[in-house]
């Protein structure tokens, strides 16, 4: 921030206060899922028309890096806290280069946003990238509906009022199921994000929607991180002569991404370890032999208790994932890699939040379905970081210059010792 | 890891009396513990003064202590109990600093009494500031260290002044240990720091005054964490005050969840938050951390910790149905968090953080009119005695209804009408903190100031200025719209205006409104308060009105009874009415109905979610109570609601429900308008030969002073319907009426000032008592200690009367069951009496729950709360007699050899208060309420009773040293007794000069002492506020004579009084209360005092009475 920034942003002359009312100058706008059930609104954002799969996100902090993850392709998110856009937009909090969300559904934007960063109106950057939203609806009858009936498809229209046609426009468009939209939010082109001084590792991170945080994070533990394009070749990573791989988080359905999965499979059987985050972790469980299966509502917030298996401990975590790993609990499982085993369940309703795998006694990949790299939500599990810096630093075959990172098990202090940090 | 078995039997401190900063949100705390430690099996054993609170509930523990919270008397317990565990983090700042005290005195140690929750060095870090200071900077996050703000310890007044000039005015005083803040506040200059310091120093239990660099105008935020034995942590609630710092967060406007933070900084508040818990080592429970955050850079500085449940846990509990207390106490005894199930999900565990889709404001209620010479600016020092809380679907919403939950009439915003005051001064205005600011800002930014004008002026963040401003641009197109439509309605509605308030902008009343919303058939929703923003399904009714679409309340087949709550907490209505609503929830609810509870009050147990079958979390207003109503017998039979045991709240609604369609259980409306209409009152006596004081009611000064001639002075004089005294004085020349008469009241036809005739010299009786139609059922006759004239809610009084005869108990027998037919009434009712030589008046005649029922429930062991609910359904004093919820024969005014004594006395909030040059206010009593709250004393004489009542209220009764007498002229000859016998058991006596010279006469050494007035003397000899100051006085007696409440005392005795408070001695201001002190004195000199349990008392009373248990 520069010290001459006012402290209190303009007020915004494209947002108004009055909602859902006629005397508002914002259009009228209608979301319409695909069971046929309408919410009247009022235009939020861009106006027009979007399509997408109805999620709802209970994170009561963080639009900024919700609406820029790029995880959330292909989806309409509902906000579950009433008011958005309190602290505007600003510079820093990105998560990716654009916005993802196919469109955006809250109940009371905030007229006008209030916070030392902020630049703009959360308003005006939906205007900005096109993002078409819906204000002014009844959010928890939506979010009660969507967890009853599960996610589903869904439009927003500030174009076509007539819920008919909109139902019929909604069913016509794409399921997730099946989906295959990494290779829609991957980067173009490999980048490195440069390891803090002093540097003592190169990780290949394979972006199938990567967010900016997970290689910051990265950095910060002395990584040189390598980001390469979904749809990248064992060769090349093997060019780069990593430490470690990562795959990260990211859109669409797992089940639909089998180049990923041979591309991880090839990475284990080099055993260069492995870590891997969200849809990295579908792709873990895939790579091992599991299934994957589509929840009925997902999970998207930042409240979530995950259980790590071993040592009992709790952290609450960040999740944004419609689909899971269907792996068994509770018992280890020969795989062509060696010994898999689940390593956090989610305490709500026991869903699949890491694997990891073993050569014997030692670590060699692990995986988690939550986020760790948070942004929004809590930093938890930003110790699994130092984890993945540890597993590289046991794999290596020749002494460091750098004093060497604690062996995984000792480092991973939750499993040997029942401490976190 | 499951519950602890090497654990037994665990001690659990309360809080004691409701005092500011410490009111029933411990109540709330303590009866969440006792329940779930009684659920999973061990022996609890409870340490409570307050009579009024739940937890005091016989059946809430196994052993129930009803004993003043001073290590003496819970050293006394341990000894008979031998408890395994102490858990003090449940009873405020009270129970810790027992709990410190023990530990030092090494009697846990000597019991072998384990502390649990936070252990004593995980109390000391998190109170002692220093301490708390150093673990903070020690703490790192994401290599950024966490601060403090910038400060020095002191432990003199010219180390204050110092410090204060390094770190540059204005700085914060902070004194250590103290409640609520007691002595703290900004000082701007070296005089200001040299007066508050020798206030703060004075006020620390250690002598020690933090001095600190201003943060004035920074926004604050509370987090409320909670740790288990495994080291899991969860943040349970973010709270954000729209006051900004400078203003204590228990008199600041506050939000949940915050609003104003992006992810980044609350992330930030949140890493810091578990870092000091674990750094400060709370083993398990619950924490709440404040933080003020600069809102030019996000700089962030850790405020304090509180290593206990606290007053923001009961509201962080209420806001997001997460029960901390419960919690907290599970993880005490060794469950995890995972372990523990979410009551209201039922799926999902304890180990989560909850998320809210709704917003919930909180506002305090103050008592300023109850103290005319105190100044109302907020400060660091909290002065509200209670607070109100509201759900809605935006901030707007949330704000309107917790607004009208005050039940103040200034409280909502107005929102139209002239405004005469320029844009610039409002803006001035609303620069200084004080109740009634929003309302400042309103009218400021409706008069044309700016949103940057009005954040330079107060640094409420222009987030929420601009809700205000949003709030004026939805009245003003409410009020502008050509036609009052449905869509017109609903915009103001989504906003939070209430009826009246769209009924004043469109000139009609708020009625109107209501019927024509009714008509278009505008209703709230209720949605659900669920932990989880709606990811999984609810399983606990707890609902707030909204407007919005979807309604969430489920349909019923079993018959339903309302029960309306007493809303926010004020002098002269408190827990004693929460308590009886508790009680009428748990009766019903055994009988068979589905209770429903509304209230609006986040500190009670009656806003817990498992309290009522239902729960609604709703302002106790006509329109959002009829709402309740509405979706109530939509979903299902009702059988009635219950206006009569919240006090005057609810029974103020009596008739216009009625008049509504509402049916009300119990005395009727039109029966309570009897009992208050003093004319019809007035016949109803007269037919029944009940003589009451002569009286008259003025619709103008000249009536008042026609009324007074004729009926002769002192008079009595007060509004009609009132509450607390509200208002009331006592005057004794025709001038002062005259000046009563245009400033207090506005009298008129409509709104007459009552005058009645005050009995001088009388002994005031209070009686609770049941009626049925046909049978009475006496609760008990209180004989108050202070004669007529102190408002009976401040007078200590004993239970049974101590020097009544039966010819009286059977006058009183007689006269209360004639007004109870007469008035016509089904339940309580609470009638004031004086006696006058032979003569029995009637003062008044309440026919509802009074303030008086939890302390009689009490001591008789009869529970007639729950009675009277059962009694509003039909179900004959007989059947409870039979049943034995009451007693099978006689009733609790009859009171043969071995009866306990029980002795009542009020606690006062006076050293809260200030004048505007700073002074303490006058402590003088009267007949307008001002206690907050009560102790109570049980034992088996009245001597040892009333010393533990003053025990439990100020610290004890001085066995020995030197006493202060001055009495007025018609006091000195009833005052010598009393005064040589504390002269003949070693107590020095020092007087004024008038007093000693009468004292001597009749042979009691007494030393004459100046009056302030009069100076120090030429060679420096003290006045007696020196003395009293310079802690050479023991205990103060001084009888003020012909003083109004109204704000000029006399200037001795006001200094002479202030000067006690401030030492904190006790203070008596009658000869009755002097005579009763020197009983005590002579009680606590005879020896050791036996300390008992209500099961104790009440095994003897079954046997004797046939009460059940």
């Amino acid at each position: 921030m520069t010290p001459d920034q006012p402290t209190i942003a303009e007020h915004d002359p494209t947002t108004t206060h009055s909602l859902a009312t006629s005397s508002d100058h914002r259009r009228p706008a209608l979301l319409v899922l695909e069971d046929g059930r309408a919410f009247s609104g009022v235009s939020f954002g861009a106006t027009g028309e979007t399509t997408g799969e109805a999620v709802f996100a209970t994170g009561m902090s963080g639009y900024q890096e919700t609406l820029t993850d790029p995880s959330y392709q292909g989806q309409i998110v509902v906000a579950t806290a009433p008011h958005i856009g309190n602290t505007g937009w600003n510079d820093e909090d990105d998560e990716s280069r654009r916005i993802w969300v196919a469109g955006y559904v809250v109940r009371d934007p905030s007229p006008r946003p209030s916070n030392w960063r902020s630049r703009r109106s959360l308003d005006a950057e939906l205007v900005a990238q096109g993002i078409v939203g819906i204000a002014g609806i009844d959010t928890r009858a939506l979010t009660r509906h969507l967890r009853e009936l599960g996610a589903m498809r869904s439009i927003i229209s500030t174009d076509d009022l007539d819920v008919a046609s909109l139902t019929e426009k909604v069913r016509r468009s794409p399921t997730m199921t099946g989906a295959y939209l990494a290779g829609e939010v991957t980067t173009a082109k490999p980048y490195v994000v440069p390891a803090a001084e002093p540097r003592q590792f190169t990780v290949v991170a394979v972006d199938l929607g990567l967010k900016a945080m997970t290689p910051t994070l990265m950095s910060q533990r002395h990584i040189d991180v390598h980001v390469v394009p979904a749809g990248a070749t064992i060769e090349q990573i093997e060019q780069i002569a990593p430490d470690g791989v990562f795959f990260s988080n990211g859109p669409g359905d797992p089940a639909a991404d089998d180049a990923s999965v041979e591309l991880l499979r090839q990475v284990l059987a080099r055993r260069i370890p492995f870590f891997g985050i969200c849809y990295g972790n579908q792709i873990f469980g895939r790579a091992l032999g599991f299934g994957t299966y589509k929840l009925r509502y997902g999970h998207r917030g930042v409240n979530q208790p995950v259980q790590e298996v071993a040592g009992g401990t709790v952290e609450i975590t960040a999740h944004n994932h419609g689909f899971a790993v269907d792996a068994p609990l509770g018992r280890d499982l020969e795989t062509d890699f060696g010994t898999a085993r689940v390593s956090h369940i989610c305490l709500n309703d026991d869903v699949v939040e890491g694997l990891e795998l073993r050569d014997g006694d030692r670590l060699v990949a692990f995986s988690v379905q939550y986020h760790p790299e948070a942004a929004a939500g809590p930093h938890d599990a930003a110790h699994l970081f130092d984890r993945f810096t540890a597993l590289m630093a046991a794999a290596r075959p020749r002494p460091q210059t750098t004093p060497p990172a604690e062996p995984p098990d000792e480092a991973d202090g939750i499993a040997s010792t029942g401490e976190v940090r | 890891m499951p519950r602890r078995d090497d654990i037994r039997s665990v001690l659990v401190i309360g809080s004691g009396a409701i005092v500011i900063g410490q009111a029933c949100e411990f109540d709330y705390s303590g009866t969440q513990a006792c329940r779930v430690l009684k659920e999973e099996g061990y022996r609890v054993v409870l340490v409570n003064s307050n009579p009024a609170t739940i937890m005091t509930d016989p059946e809430m523990a196994d052993a129930t202590y009803i004993e003043p919270i001073t290590p003496e008397f819970v050293t006394r317990v341990i000894e008979k109990e031998r408890p395994d565990a102490l858990l003090a983090t449940m009873g405020g700042q009270t129970a810790l600093n027992t709990a410190v005290a023990l530990a030092e005195s090494g009697a846990l140690e000597r019991y072998g009494v384990e502390l649990i929750g936070a252990g004593i060095e995980a109390i000391r870090r998190g109170e002692d500031r220093e301490a708390f200071k150093e673990i903070v900077t020690s703490i790192s996050v994401d290599g950024i260290p966490a601060e403090v703000a910038r400060s020095v310890i002191c432990h003199s007044v010219d180390e204050v002044v110092a410090a204060a000039e390094t770190l540059g005015y204005p700085v914060v005083l902070r004194p250590s240990y103290t409640l609520g803040g007691v002595g703290s506040g900004f000082v701007h200059d070296e005089a200001e720091a040299r007066r508050l310091a020798a206030i703060g120093l004075d006020a620390s239990p250690v002598t020690e005054v933090l001095v600190e660099e201003s943060i004035l105008g920074w926004k604050e935020f509370e987090l409320e964490v909670m740790r288990d034995g495994k080291d899991n942590v969860v943040i349970v609630c973010s709270i954000e005050n729209v006051d900004p710092m400078g203003v204590h967060t228990g008199d600041s406007i506050t939000v949940a969840p915050a609003l104003t933070l992006t992810d980044r900084e609350y992330q930030r508040l949140r890493d810091i938050a578990i870092a000091v818990i674990r750094a400060v080592g709370v083993e398990t429970g619950g924490c709440n951390i404040q933080f003020a955050v600069n809102p030019d850079n996000g700089r962030i500085i850790v405020i304090e910790m509180n290593p206990r449940v606290s007053r923001s846990s009961a509201l962080a509990s209420k806001a997001t149905g997460f029960p901390i207390a419960k919690i907290a106490t599970l993880v005490a005894v060794g469950y995890t968090l995972d372990e523990i199930r979410n009551d209201i999900t039922r799926e999902t565990p304890a180990s989560f953080e909850p998320t809210l889709d709704y917003i919930v404001v909180k506002v305090p209620r103050f008592a300023f009119e109850k103290f005319p010479t105190a100044e109302d600016t907020l400060t660091t020092h909290m002065q509200s005695v209670g607070e109100a809380m509201a759900i809605g679907r935006n901030f707007t919403e949330a704000l309107g209804k917790a607004l009208r939950s005050l039940e103040d009439p200034r409280a909502p915003l107005v929102l139209t009408g002239e405004i005469t005051a320029s844009k610039e001064d409002l803006v001035r205005a609303a620069a200084r903190p004080h109740d009634g600011r929003l309302g400042v800002v309103v009218t400021a930014l409706r008069a044309g100031a700016t949103i940057e004008e009005l954040y330079a002026a107060t640094k409420i963040d222009p987030w929420f200025l601009d809700q205000l401003a949003l709030i004026v641009e939805v009245a003003g197109a409410v009020a502008e719209a050509p036609q009052l439509t449905a869509d017109v309605i609903r915009h103001g509605k989504r906003h939070g205006l209430s009826d009246d308030q769209i009924g004043a902008l469109r000139g009609v009343s708020g009625d109107e409104i209501r019927l024509l919303r009714w008509e278009m058939e505008i209703h709230p929703v209720f949605k659900t308060v669920d932990t989880c923003a709606a990811e999984f399904a609810a399983r606990t009714p707890y609902h707030y009105s909204t407007y919005d679409e979807e309604s969430e309340v489920e349909p019923r087949t079993k018959e339903a009874i309302l029960i309306l709550g007493s809303g926010p907490n004020r002098i002269g209505q408190g827990i004693e009415f929460d308590y009886s609503c508790v009680h009428a929830a748990m009766a019903l609810s055994e009988a068979g109905y589905e209770t429903v509870m509304v209230n609006c009050n986040p500190e009670t147990v009656s806003t817990d979610y498992d309290t009522s079958d239902r729960l609604y979390f709703e302002p106790l207003t006509l329109e959002d109570v009829l709402e309740v109503h509405r979706v109530e017998s939509l979903a299902g039979p009702i059988a009635g609601t219950i206006v009569q045991l919240g006090g005057q709240t609810p029974l103020k609604l009596a008739q216009p429900l009625k008049d509504a369609g509402v049916e009300i259980i119990g005395t009727p409306p039109e029966a309570i308008h009897l009992a208050e209409e003093r004319g019809a009152f007035g016949r109803l006596l007269r037919e029944a030969g009940l003589p009451a004081p002569r009286y008259g009611m003025a619709a103008s000064p000249e009536q008042a002073g026609e009324i007074a001639e004729q009926i002769g002075f002192p008079v009595l004089v007060r509004p009609s319907y009132v509450l607390g005294g509200r208002g009331m004085a006592i005057v004794a020349d025709a001038q002062t009426l005259t000046d009563y008469v245009t400033t207090v009241t506005r009298a008129s036809a409509d709104d007459p000032v009552m005058i009645d005739k005050f009995l001088d010299d009388a002994i005031e009786l209070d009686v609770d008592a049941l009626f049925d139609g046909a049978d009475l059922y006496l609760g008990g006759i209180m004989e108050h200690i202070e004669e007529a004239g102190v408002h009976s809610g401040d007078s200590a009084c004993s239970l049974p009367p101590m020097t009544l005869g039966q010819e009286v108990v059977d006058a009183v027998r007689r006269a209360t069951r004639a007004i109870a037919d007469g008035v016509g009434v089904r339940g309580l009712i609470n009638i004031q009496y004086a006696l006058v030589g032979d003569i029995l008046y009637v003062l008044e005649a309440n026919p509802r729950a009074s303030r008086t029922v939890p302390f009689v429930s009490k001591a008789t062991g009869a529970q007639l709360a729950k009675a009277a609910a059962l009694l509003m359904t039909g179900r004959p004093i007989a059947t409870l007699r039979a049943e034995g919820r009451l007693r099978a024969e006689g009733d609790g005014a009859v009171a043969p050899e071995g009866t306990p004594i029980a002795v009542k006395e009020a606690v006062m909030p006076f050293s809260r208060f200030h004048t505007s040059e700073g002074k303490n206010v006058d402590t003088l009593l009267g007949p307008e309420m001002k206690s907050t709250g009560e102790v109570m004393g049980l034992a088996p004489t009245f001597g040892v009773a009333f010393a533990k009542s003053q025990t439990g209220s100020y610290g004890s009764l001085p066995t020995e040293g030197t006493a202060f007498i001055s009495a007025a002229n018609a006091d000195k000859r009833n005052t010598i007794l009393p005064v040589q016998m504390l002269s003949e058991m070693g107590f020095t006596i020092v007087a004024t000069a008038g007093t000693a010279r009468i004292l001597r006469r009749n042979g009691i050494k007494a030393i004459a002492a100046r009056k302030f007035t009069q100076c120090p003397g030429r060679d420096g000899e003290p006045t007696i506020v020196d003395m009293i100051l310079a802690g050479q006085i023991d205990l103060v007696f001084n009888t003020p004579r012909g003083n109004s409440s109204s704000g000029d005392p006399r200037r001795d005795g006001y200094e002479i009084r202030t000067a006690a408070v401030l030492r904190d001695i006790p203070y008596i201001t009658t000869v009755q209360g002097l005579i009763a002190t020197v009983q005590g004195i002579t009680a606590l000199r005879q020896g050791e005092i036996e300390v008992a349990s209500l099961q104790e008392w009440a095994g003897a009373t079954a046997e004797r009475f046939g009460v059940a248990r």
